[in-house]
């Protein structure tokens, strides 16, 4: 492809994981010779089987987890631990629950020294943009999953990073809730076209969401084939039940079906 | 505000009645169980069957209370024991909290001082009471340090457990957001301690109480306990529940207001009960 260099957000060059079992002493792969590149403006979703390394990737890209080889780059400068030009929406909302929405929306900005009127505005334009607007001052136990997770959001959205890392965030919420999620989700991508790497295990899920759709293999975890997803934007929820959308979905299965099986009939590891 | 007469309003109006009727009549129960045991301890002596020198009776008692007061001869002894109770239980707190942040915070600063730290907190402190009398005397001092010993290694204790139960997750977003120590410190260790903080206070503020009264007893010229031995060892009944009473009302006093502090504290927590 040609793509110029400076439009690259995310680029893994060769990148390999282990981890060490420190009961039996044996090494696994996480992740072997991952290549993959993120541009501009992209909705990048990566989907496989639980084990293949998928959430490993993220906290890698994260800079939380050291690499045994290769490199990950991120609008070109290599990352070596967590940085302001990535920010991550996490599995668990994982809000700070002495603090109000507003005060956890403004950590971020808070934690990089940003002025307070500053960073009171430009919460309050990113909890107007997750539909928040009027629960300021709530507590997060005041607040349903759902609406953790717009907060969620939103705190990673204000630091306004080069990349947003969402892992699994709608993982634990019902699957009603999920479904309004990821159309919110969608809906608040297309307002600010933020670059986006998306960790699922559900793959109707990312091809709902994603430009392009990344399969990982597990053990260790490889990429096993990169899809385009040609639906149209804006999508409606609608399209998860149109044959080019379950075109898509069976493609995906068949890919990963034969590994879930296994996973389900407990072969060794 | 309009009165919301829809069925559901009604019932909702109905079951708060009846949870404020519920608070109210436990009230009211307690109430009448506290006159119905002082009618009968009064009843008990003015009738003859129990010597009023052995339990006193609330008339005497309060009759007491009322003279000592107005003689003054209570403040000296109140000043003396809240002296020592100020003293203590300020050095516990003041040394209570950083150690435990430090010791919880690094591995090392545990490893060295645990031996002494958990070696020290088994150790009953009337034991260590003629050991500090050679070493600081009758006055103040010995009892200043028995109330920090009882009131600094629930305090100690508690930051340490503090530090050690952090959420892992949200040091995982604070990191991930680009804290450095400090302020993964000061944003996520401090604020997520401060229950911890406030109930170890509470259960160290009852100790040093304790440590007023057993360090009196045993060697004193002055204070509340030290009240309660002389007049004890005197008879004088209706003064010693008096003394008595004192201390109650002021463990009564520290808890509640502790109590006030960490609901104010805990706005963020879910509702209990």
């Amino acid at each position: 492809m040609s793509v110029p260099a400076s439009s690259r957000k995310l680029e893994a060059r060769e990148v390999s994981v282990m981890y060490m079992n420190e009961r039996t002493g044996t090494r696994t792969h996480a992740l072997e010779n991952i290549n993959l590149e993120i541009y501009d403006q992209e909705f990048v979703a990566i989907v496989g089987p639980s084990g293949c390394g998928k959430t490993t990737f993220l906290a890698a890209v994260d800079g939380l987890i050291p690499l045994q080889g290769g490199e990950i780059r991120i609008s070109g400068r290599p990352v070596t631990r967590p940085g302001r030009d990535r920010a991550v929406v996490f599995q668990q909302a994982s809000l700070l629950p002495w603090r109000t929405v507003m005060g956890n929306v403004i950590y971020g900005l808070q934690l990089q020294g940003v002025g307070a009127r500053e960073a009171a505005a430009r919460s309050q334009e990113y909890i107007d943009l997750v539909g928040l607007r009027g629960f300021e001052r709530y507590y997060p136990n005041e607040l349903s999953g759902g609406m953790q997770q717009r907060v969620n959001i939103a705190r990673a959205l204000v630091c306004d990073p080069e990349i947003l890392l969402l892992d699994e965030p709608f993982a634990s919420l019902d699957a009603q809730t999920r479904e309004l999620m990821q159309a919110e989700l969608l809906r608040i991508w297309l307002e600010t076209k933020k670059t986006s790497l998306f960790i699922t295990h559900q793959i109707n899920e990312a091809i709902y969401l994603a430009d392009r759709v990344i399969v990982f293999s597990s053990r260790p975890g490889r990429v096993r084939a990169v899809i385009d997803v040609g639906l149209p934007r804006p999508r409606e929820l609608s399209i998860k039940r149109s044959p080019p959308f379950l075109e898509y979905e069976d493609q995906i299965w068949r890919l990963i079906e034969d590994e879930v099986k296994r996973n389900v009939q407990g072969a060794p590891r | 505000m309009s009165v919301d007469t829809t069925a559901v309003g009604q019932f909702e109006r109905r079951a708060r009645r009846g949870r404020r009727i519920a608070k109210g009549s436990n009230a009211l129960i307690g109430l009448l169980s506290i006159l119905t045991f002082l009618a009968l301890w009064e009843w008990a002596t003015a009738s003859g069957h129990i010597p009023a020198l052995f339990i006193s009776s609330p008339s005497r008692i309060a009759a007491a209370g009322a003279k000592m007061f107005q003689t003054g001869e209570i403040w000296p002894h109140m000043r003396v024991s809240m002296t020592e109770f100020g003293i203590g239980f300020g050095l516990a707190v003041v040394v209570g909290v950083p150690v435990g942040i430090l010791v919880g915070w690094y591995r090392w600063a545990f490893a060295a001082t645990n031996p002494f730290i958990s070696g020290l907190n088994a150790t009953p402190r009337e034991a260590m009471m003629p050991l500090i009398v050679i070493w600081l005397g009758i006055a103040i001092w010995s009892k200043v340090a028995l109330v920090f010993l009882g009131a600094v290694f629930p305090i100690l204790f508690n930051m340490m457990t503090a530090m050690h139960t952090m959420d892992a997750s949200l040091l995982k977003v604070s990191r991930s957001f680009g804290a450095k120590d400090g302020q993964v410190f000061r944003t996520i260790a401090l604020p997520s301690a401060i229950p911890f903080l406030i109930s170890g206070v509470r259960i160290g503020a009852g100790r040093g109480l304790v440590g007023i009264v057993l360090g009196e007893l045993y060697a004193a010229n002055a204070g509340i306990g030290y009240l309660i031995a002389v007049y004890g060892s005197t008879f004088q009944t209706d003064k010693l529940f008096v003394a008595v009473m004192i201390i109650t009302t002021l463990g009564i006093s520290l808890d509640t207001l502790l109590r006030v502090l960490e609901r104010r504290f805990e706005a963020w927590r879910p509702a209990r009960g």
